[in-house]
């Protein structure tokens, strides 16, 4: 008789959102990463969104202001460097999991796959080049 | 059988329609980070084509369309918690009905006020105009 340790409760496969991977290590730290990144999301994107909607009014945020006061501190350009590159992780990583869903043909897969990674790369690049070479200017 | 769209071919009561959400809550989140990301970059390069777009975003229709992307945000952080919850802690699953309805109640608590300050720029000048505020 074998030990079975497995929970006695029945888990209908739409309760969850994707089952833990077993097998394969690169696929396991894919749905760490994913959990990660997804809490570290909660705080970060949900803080952006209120900071940007609550706080301030979409009518004042001109190109003047964001120099000025939105990116005036250290701290904010880094919190909204953070935010991108969690943002970058969960939602290509989110779309690598769509994709997958849904393209079944092999070269097709491949080829929407390293358009999606060329576009999270670019937005990388130009992301972080706008936080770190804008001037830091008082209002 | 294969007419039906494929949401909807498997009826699996609140677990799928969760999972339907978080999906296109997802990929439409995905759509406005793609966007959003390019349009600060005009900050540095071109700051008047970025004013431009900024008067979209400050409008009517675009303040509609930032509370779509603030009910998708907040849906999906709050069902993603409910997923992780459920992953890290597999005896939640019995009351994962019980989750998905909590969330649907912070959703609301959260969002209405939420959408009613965005939203400010289509109430006020209504009750100004009745007389209601000053």
């Amino acid at each position: 008789m074998t030990t079975d340790t497995t929970p006695t409760i029945e888990v209908s496969r739409t309760t969850r959102a994707r089952v833990r991977p077993k097998g394969s290590r690169r696929e396991l730290f894919a749905w760490y990463l994913m959990r990660v990144t997804g809490v570290a999301l909660f705080v970060l994107a949900l803080a952006h969104f209120s900071i940007l909607h609550f706080i301030w009014d979409p009518a004042e945020q001109t190109a003047e202001f964001i120099a000025t006061e939105r990116w005036n501190q250290i701290f904010w350009r880094g919190f909204d460097w953070l935010l991108l590159m969690t943002v970058l992780f969960h939602g290509f990583l989110g779309m690598r999991t769509v994709v997958t869903d849904y393209i079944h043909r092999p070269r097709l897969r491949e080829f929407t796959l390293i358009m999606l990674y060329t576009l999270a790369f670019l937005l990388f690049v130009i992301g972080t080049q706008v936080i770190l070479t804008l001037p830091m200017r008082g209002a | 059988m294969s007419r039906v769209p494929l949401l909807f071919r498997y009826r699996g009561r609140e677990g799928m329609v969760a999972w339907a959400f978080h999906r296109l809550s997802g990929v439409g989140i995905f759509a406005f980070v793609v966007l959003h990301v390019i349009d600060i970059y005009l900050v540095g390069g071109n700051p008047e084509l970025y004013n431009e777009i900024l008067t979209f975003y400050a409008s009517i229709p675009g303040r509609l369309l930032e509370v779509v992307l603030g009910a998708a945000l907040l849906y999906h952080a709050l069902n993603g918690l409910r997923i992780i919850i459920i992953d890290l802690w597999p005896r939640m699953t019995v009351y994962h009905r019980y989750l998905w309805w909590a969330s649907w109640a912070i959703f609301i608590v959260v969002g209405v006020p939420g959408a009613l300050i965005i939203l400010r720029p289509v109430w006020l000048p209504l009750l100004q105009q009745l007389g209601l505020v000053a």
